[in-house]
């Protein structure tokens, strides 16, 4: 937080020697025009803790939905987890969050069905779609690296495929995955910028929707910048006080 | 009529084009202790494994319990509930304190009631003498406490067969005999045990029968006296002369 405050101290503190380069007044809090500006910049925050917090919840479930096939025996059952990933991982965002929002409320009209998609859940469905191919990848290398020996010990004593997960496998994978699930948390965030470009109300929206009026491109995507930046380092250090809790920063 | 506890009748079982096993011909009567042997590669550990199906073998047929081990669930279940086993890497579940580690199958899988599960598994605790770790963690107890408990682990479900693959192979030598004391006395009570061990002197003190085995083959069977003393294959006698020789 200190880096950050005087990264941005160091920011503003140019501002004073070109006045004609920097422009802080549209964000300055001292005015009353200035915080009007920092609240609707700021506001958008709500909608893109929300939108990553949800698509990250599904993309959770999802992902270890589509690890599973993965561990199977059977090469058919594999494949439906290899198709599933390498489809899925090959569409970027943004082309797959306009065919979300623009083309499948086609599809289901041509279904007879009438669902609109809004915004917010066209952002959330792309984003926890996209996201799941991730999500899927780290589960089954976490659940991989435990040892085949673990599986068998639980067979023996005679738990069921699914008892075998919830408490020999599982328990001990997420400590290893927490890291990485983390790290994929945070490109959540990053990525639901993206969700500005088909009209939903976050971080970045409003800060192109204030741009436009303003004309300050240079103050307010800086100040969207450190935004994001002060949401990130919330996260992480949420992450680590929570990897501490599960002992996955333990060896072993 | 006595019946087999294990009947394997020409297994054959093959990894890839490797052929691992081959017309395995092996029956363990209730109560009897085998004792397994041969040098390493030689399938003993196979045979073990495939009599609990944590491998599936491709021909021939094996019977636990007078169950045709077939593959199918209901099959599964029966020669889980009437078999144990115990690695040789002990495999205890390293999240999960003592105590969790045998009550676990016990309340899942046969879904006891928890107190009961811990009675219980207080009870096998102290046959393996070491009721005072029941709280600590796999990680905090020695090598030879580990394997103890993995015995108790598998008590805990009380099977008809126990399996030991190389119970005392990841051990340091002090804590060899902690481990074999304990089997011994499983063997006194009457278990039926199938034992793949390079332990020759804990093999001659239980075994009813000595198997010995060499690429995916039983070379000889026979009582533990008559394998000791007077080895009929030319190959048993080569492996007892390097084993026995320190």
């Amino acid at each position: 937080m200190r880096v950050v405050l005087f990264l941005f101290g160091v920011l503003l503190l140019s501002s004073c020697g070109s006045s004609d380069t920097w422009g802080w007044y549209v964000v300055n809090p001292m005015t009353p025009s200035g915080w009007v500006n920092i609240r609707f910049l700021i506001n958008g925050m709500g909608a893109t803790v929300l939108l990553s917090v949800i698509a990250a919840s599904i993309s959770i479930v999802l992902g270890l939905l589509v690890a599973l096939p993965a561990l199977s025996e059977h090469r058919g059952i594999r494949a439906i987890n290899r198709v599933y990933v390498e489809v899925i991982r090959a569409i970027p965002l943004l082309p797959m969050l306009f065919w979300v929002f623009y083309g499948l409320p086609i599809v289901f009209k041509s279904m007879g069905l009438n669902i609109q998609i809004d915004p917010f859940w066209g952002a959330i469905i792309t984003l926890a779609l996209s996201d799941s191919a991730f999500t899927a990848e780290i589960y089954r290398a976490g659940i991989q690296s435990i040892a085949k020996g673990q599986s068998e010990a639980a067979k023996t004593v005679g738990l069921n495929y699914l008892q075998t997960m919830r408490y020999v496998i599982l328990p001990q994978a997420i400590r290893r995955i927490l890291p990485p699930l983390a790290n994929q948390f945070i490109y959540i965030v990053k990525m639901s910028a993206f969700a500005s470009v088909i009209g939903m109300q976050e971080l970045t929206r409003r800060a192109n929707e204030l741009v436009v009026t303003e004309y300050r491109p240079l103050e307010i995507y800086s100040l969207l910048i450190v935004e994001y930046l002060v949401l990130v380092l919330i996260i992480s250090a949420a992450v680590r006080w929570l990897e501490r809790k599960m002992g996955s920063d333990e060896r072993g | 009529m006595t019946q087999n506890a294990i009947e394997m009748v020409n297994v054959d079982k093959w990894f890839g084009d490797f052929q691992v096993l081959k017309g395995i011909n092996l029956n363990v009567q209730s109560g009897e202790r085998v004792v397994i042997c041969g040098p390493s590669g030689s399938g003993k550990s196979t045979v073990v494994r495939c009599i609990n199906r944590l491998e599936a073998h491709q021909k021939g047929v094996i019977k636990i319990g007078g169950v045709v081990q077939d593959g199918s669930a209901a099959a599964l279940e029966a020669i889980r509930s009437e078999v144990g086993m115990v690695f040789q890497q002990f495999n205890l579940f390293p999240h999960l304190s003592v105590m969790e580690n045998l009550v676990l199958g016990p309340m899942k899988a046969r879904g006891m009631s928890r107190q009961q599960a811990e009675e219980r598994a207080m009870e096998y605790l102290e046959r393996v003498r070491i009721p005072e770790q029941a709280f600590k963690r796999p990680s905090q107890l020695s090598g030879g406490q580990q394997q103890r408990v993995a015995i108790a682990r598998s008590l805990c479900m009380e099977p008809k067969v126990m399996l030991f693959d190389e119970p005392t192979s990841a051990l340091d030598p002090e804590m060899i005999s902690e481990v074999l004391d304990v089997i011994v006395e499983l063997a006194e009570e009457g278990m039926t045990m199938v034992v793949v061990t390079h332990e020759m002197g804990f093999a001659r003190k239980v075994a009813d029968k000595m198997v010995f085995m060499d690429a995916g083959e039983i070379i000889e069977t026979g009582t533990a006296g008559d394998f000791f003393s007077a080895p009929k294959s030319e190959r048993t006698q080569a492996f007892l002369q390097q084993i026995l020789q320190h």
